[in-house]
């Protein structure tokens, strides 16, 4: 076949076509990573964590966190004898720094690392209205960078304030339990370094994972549970003041 | 009787249904993204595109590979269960090319009080001081080895500190 002018005309909308799709690439996708494996879910022990923010540290090292914002961050609460319904809670720069010691040293005190519950029936997911942050199949709470729009519907809806608009995308952004890294078989990087084994990353789809005897034989509780988001942010000996 | 007599007003109209129908399934083709409700009502590139960012972290499992004589070190300590970079920081670059970058040097005097001093809300069996009056302002290495911290009787003695 001659290739005349008319021809060639002829062929370069589909050259474009294809062309673009070349541009787009095909994302990495990892190997032997099956989504309907795995249902991801996150251990936290309170009697173990001291508060060093070595956890937020790391997200923000790992996830290029801006300053200012976080992804997780550590509460301190202070809970005075006679009044357990107000605790004073504080978290100095979200706890990076660590904390200084409290003015009042009676009462009882404790940290509580704060960070996304991938509910299994999350409220900022419902809100979107372009379907740019979703529960993905293996149970993560997701956003979608390149369709978000920065309505910050999502911000407002979360129940446990884990949302947050970043300055420089003007995208949601949130905690993604590092999904690039328990895609490839490693830990979140809150979990990698924190000292004292008070995060556990879990996968509740995984018979041999030991998190299914730890909730069989603790008191675990999630945060807020009447409000039914299904969270999957287990903590145990949490305090009931806890909110 | 005839009923398609005089229908040419609603031929007209079905063509102007059709090309309206037709511009909307090429517009609708042409917006949507291709991966759109492969899993849900979200586009399903984004997990991978979310689960491709490179990591920071290594994993303490790496380091093992290579830093036996540190393993060795902290199995005979409690920072056994310390993972490497929980002190020494993001490390995936230096496992990617150990020759040229290098971790930093740390120093022991802000890095043990991150988690030791002492402060009411951490737990009472976790070991905490004030390092103001624990050491007098020596570094921590000075008697403790980060690795495997407990001190020998023999520095302790050397340089006066106390418990």
């Amino acid at each position: 076949m001659d290739i005349t002018r008319r021809r060639l005309l002829m062929l370069l909308p589909a050259a474009a076509m294809a062309w673009k799709y070349v541009q787009a690439g095909t994302p990495e996708a990892a190997p032997n990573y099956k989504l309907t494996e795995h249902w991801w879910a996150m251990l936290i022990d309170i009697p173990k964590c001291i508060g060093c923010g070595s956890c937020v540290r790391a997200c923000a090292e790992e996830n290029d966190v801006p300053e200012g914002y976080y992804r997780t961050w550590i509460e301190r609460y202070h809970v005075a004898d006679w009044k357990i319904e107000r605790p004073d809670v504080e978290s100095p720069d979200g706890g990076k720094n660590g904390f200084p010691p409290h003015a009042d040293e009676g009462g009882k005190n404790f940290f509580v690392p704060k960070l996304c519950n991938h509910c299994a029936d999350s409220p900022c997911t419902q809100v979107c209205p372009v379907g740019a942050t979703f529960v993905s199949p293996d149970g993560v709470v997701l956003v979608d960078k390149n369709y978000c729009l920065g309505c910050r519907y999502c911000v407002q809806a979360c129940p446990y304030g884990c949302r947050f608009i970043n300055p420089k995308t003007n995208t949601a952004e949130k905690c993604t339990l590092c999904y690039h890294r328990i895609t490839k078989g490693l830990t979140t990087a809150c979990c990698e370094v924190c000292p004292t084994g008070a995060r556990q990353l879990a996968d509740l789809k995984n018979p041999k994972d030991p998190i299914h005897e730890y909730l069989r034989t603790h008191t675990v509780q999630v945060l807020k549970p009447h409000m039914a988001t299904g969270s999957k942010v287990f903590y145990n000996g949490m305090d009931g003041s806890v909110r | 009787m005839n009923l398609f007599k005089d229908i040419e007003h609603l031929i007209r109209l079905a063509v102007v249904i059709v090309v309206l129908l037709l511009v909307f399934v090429v517009l609708r083709v042409a917006v949507v993204p291709h991966s759109f409700g492969e899993y849900g009502h979200y586009r399903g590139d984004a997990i991978q595109e979310v689960a491709a960012r490179p990591i920071s972290f290594a994993g303490h499992a790496v380091c093992e590979d290579c830093h036996t004589d540190v393993v060795d070190q902290k199995k005979l300590g409690k920072h056994v269960v310390v993972s490497c970079e929980a002190c020494h920081g993001a490390q995936a670059r230096h496992v990617e090319d150990p020759g040229s970058v290098k971790p930093a040097k740390l120093d022991t005097a802000i890095l043990c009080a991150r988690c030791h001093e002492a402060n009411s809300a951490k737990p009472k069996g976790f070991p905490q001081v004030a390092t103001a009056d624990h050491s007098a302002g020596l570094a921590c290495d000075t008697c403790h080895q980060p690795h495997r911290p407990k001190i020998e009787t023999a520095a302790k003695n050397e340089a006066g500190g106390r418990k």
